[in-house]
């Protein structure tokens, strides 16, 4: 066998063995490990407008109030009133003759977004860190605040999607321009 | 001065950038630096001390000149309130071609940068997918990658100048939230396909590790078109401000929604609704409708030199120069203005020409000493023309300060000096 032989051989191996490393690599990669929604239950934090992810519970704003003054109203005032631009959750008016002030009562189109929020980012200085019940008596304070529920109204994961915010007709999805 | 006179293309001095070349060998001005133009005679080159003595050896990890420690990020002053949260800008006018170096890259963080450990990283693809998976940071680390250069642009960026004022502003201060860089990472579609998303599902809500456990909603389409699970920039680990040990990246599109230090990603009918794209990043109208999702960044452009607080020493020839993108296609086109809009010239589009990408412009100008108002127009690949402010703010209001394409003007005064101006 004459070396060219020998190197074409090899030559020809070398690419059978590249090619089946080649394909592997296009096809073969999947390592994500399955797992089940159940073990994702303390992970998954989305409470959607659907009704989706929210946990047991349940709050009324009365309830609330003391959750409020101890860990909220230090940057959000005593009534929401705020201690600074972005900190303000109630009031405003989006048909106001000057630029409207944007709050959770004014603005936002979802009650779920509340709760939402309030779960995953709230306290700013101590996330995470009230119960879920917490979180819904704080939900239903702030939805008080505003003037959109009563003080007794009970906060769980079917009453609060059924509150129809103030400007919940207030926005146009542009999503399709992409 | 050169004793050629160059061909005028526009008014008030702008030349053919036909001339880039020849001119430079005559030598331009830089703003703000000292003029190269008219040799002296007097000047005797010597050895330099610099060359008489072995500096220091290679190091294992590198770090800028001295001289260049000037460039730094503009951020703003920590709010107690807001812990962690704040935006830092990057140097524009100090910046050259069309790559942002790392440390320079612009920042935004709703509540800090996390300290992750990647060993103990999770990223999370649930809802509804055939089989909810976990995926660790070693095991991503052995897909197939594809790597991209794109610009990133907050939606906030240029937002200021919807309010007006901000006379002393600089590119850095009324711009600096968009850089660009290579990214490198999976296609989202890979690992989607490897969960297998269900018929029903038309939306990805992405979820962060910070504190805030920032989330946006994605449209599948968009997810399975060229969004990046990203683990490089510029070659390297994406910097903890960035989203290390992951990021997703969603080319053109506003900021926020490429969520950083990403751990989930879950398969939804309609979008999760999170706070970071109901309260914040829509755009109030003059009618007081919201536009929601608004997704790509525009068709954009910003003279970087000369531009605000810089100052012209002499009369003469200078290199105008800047950086232009779009969020829906690669830039085809820049004009530059030296009489505020009135007659226009084609600059030279000196860097490559990627979709989604920051590319870099220049035009020669003679200033004459007098009054001139500086502008440069992108049009990119789709026809889009980018908008004067007047007409932004006939569209859209001044309720709203997101999403913000305008021309900028800069103006330069009798004395040199340069600042924004709006016209």
């Amino acid at each position: 066998m004459s070396i060219f032989k020998r190197l074409g051989y090899t030559a020809v191996t070398v690419s059978i063995i590249l090619y089946g490393l080649f394909a592997n690599s296009q096809e073969a990669v999947r390592l994500g490990t399955p797992v089940s929604e159940e073990q994702l239950a303390e992970f998954d934090l989305i409470a959607a407008p659907d009704g989706s992810g929210f946990p047991e519970g349940s709050g009324t704003a009365r309830e609330g109030k003391a959750v409020y003054d101890t860990k909220c109203a230090a940057c959000h005032a005593a009534k929401g009133e705020g201690t600074s631009g972005n900190t303000v959750i109630v009031g405003g008016d989006m048909r106001s003759e000057e630029a409207p002030l944007r709050t959770v009562g004014s603005y936002w189109p979802y009650a779920s977004t509340i709760f939402d929020f309030v779960r995953r980012a709230m306290p700013a200085d101590a996330p995470k860190s009230l119960s879920n019940t917490e979180a819904y008596q704080v939900t239903a304070y702030v939805l008080y605040l505003n003037g959109i529920i009563q003080e007794d109204t009970l906060i769980n994961a079917n009453t609060l999607n059924a509150v129809k915010m103030p400007n919940a007709d207030g926005f146009i999805d542009r999503s399709h321009i992409q | 001065m050169p004793n050629k006179v160059f061909d005028k293309v526009a008014g008030n001095g702008l030349i053919s950038r036909r001339h880039l070349l020849e001119i430079s060998a005559a030598g331009l001005g830089m703003a703000a630096s000292n003029s190269v133009l008219g040799a002296d005679s007097a000047l005797k080159l010597e050895i330099p001390a610099w060359s008489k003595v072995p500096g220091p050896g290679a190091s294992g990890y590198g770090s800028r000149s001295t001289h260049a420690e000037h460039m730094q990020r503009l951020a703003g002053a920590p709010n107690p309130i807001y812990p962690g949260g704040g935006s830092s800008r990057s140097p524009l006018q100090h910046l050259q071609g069309t790559i942002t170096p790392n440390s320079l890259h612009f920042e935004r963080h709703h509540a800090g940068i996390p300290d992750i450990n990647p060993a103990e990283h999770k990223l999370v693809i649930n809802g509804l997918v055939r089989q909810p998976l976990v995926f660790e940071y070693e095991d991503l680390l052995k897909y197939p990658m594809v790597s991209k250069i794109h610009f990133l642009e907050c939606s906030g960026n240029s937002g200021a100048l919807l309010r007006g004022g901000n006379e002393n502003g600089t590119a850095q201060s009324l711009h600096g939230l968009v850089s660009c860089a290579e990214w490198t990472g999976i296609s989202l579609s890979t690992l989607l396909d490897e969960a297998g998303v269900l018929r029903e599902a038309s939306w990805v809500a992405a979820v962060g590790a910070d504190a805030a456990s920032m989330g946006r909603s994605v449209p599948l389409s968009k997810a399975l078109d060229d969004v990046l699970v990203a683990l490089y920039q510029n070659g390297e680990p994406v910097r903890p401000g960035q989203g290390y040990p992951i990021r997703l990246f969603c080319p053109g599109w506003e900021g926020n929604i490429s969520v950083k230090w990403l751990t989930q990603l879950k398969l939804t009918r309609e979008p999760a609704q999170f706070r970071d794209e109901t309260s914040k990043y829509t755009d109030t109208m003059p009618d007081r409708s919201s536009y929601q999702f608004t997704f790509p960044m525009g068709t954009k452009s910003l003279i970087t030199s000369p531009s605000g607080q810089m100052a012209l020493n002499s009369q003469g020839l200078y290199k105008v120069t800047g950086i232009a993108w779009s969020g829906s296609g690669s830039i085809r086109r820049v004009e530059v203005s030296a009489d505020g809009g009135r007659s226009w010239a084609d600059a030279l589009i000196e860097s490559d020409q990627f979709e989604k990408a920051l590319a870099r412009f220049s035009i020669p100008w003679e200033w004459n000493g007098g009054d001139a108002v500086l502008q440069s127009r992108a049009t990119d690949s789709q026809g889009n023309v980018q908008p004067t402010r007047d007409a932004v703010i006939a569209d859209r209001g001044t309720i709203n300060r997101y999403h913000n394409p305008c021309i900028q003007s800069w103006g330069v005064n009798r004395a040199g000096e340069v600042s924004n101006v709006y016209i």
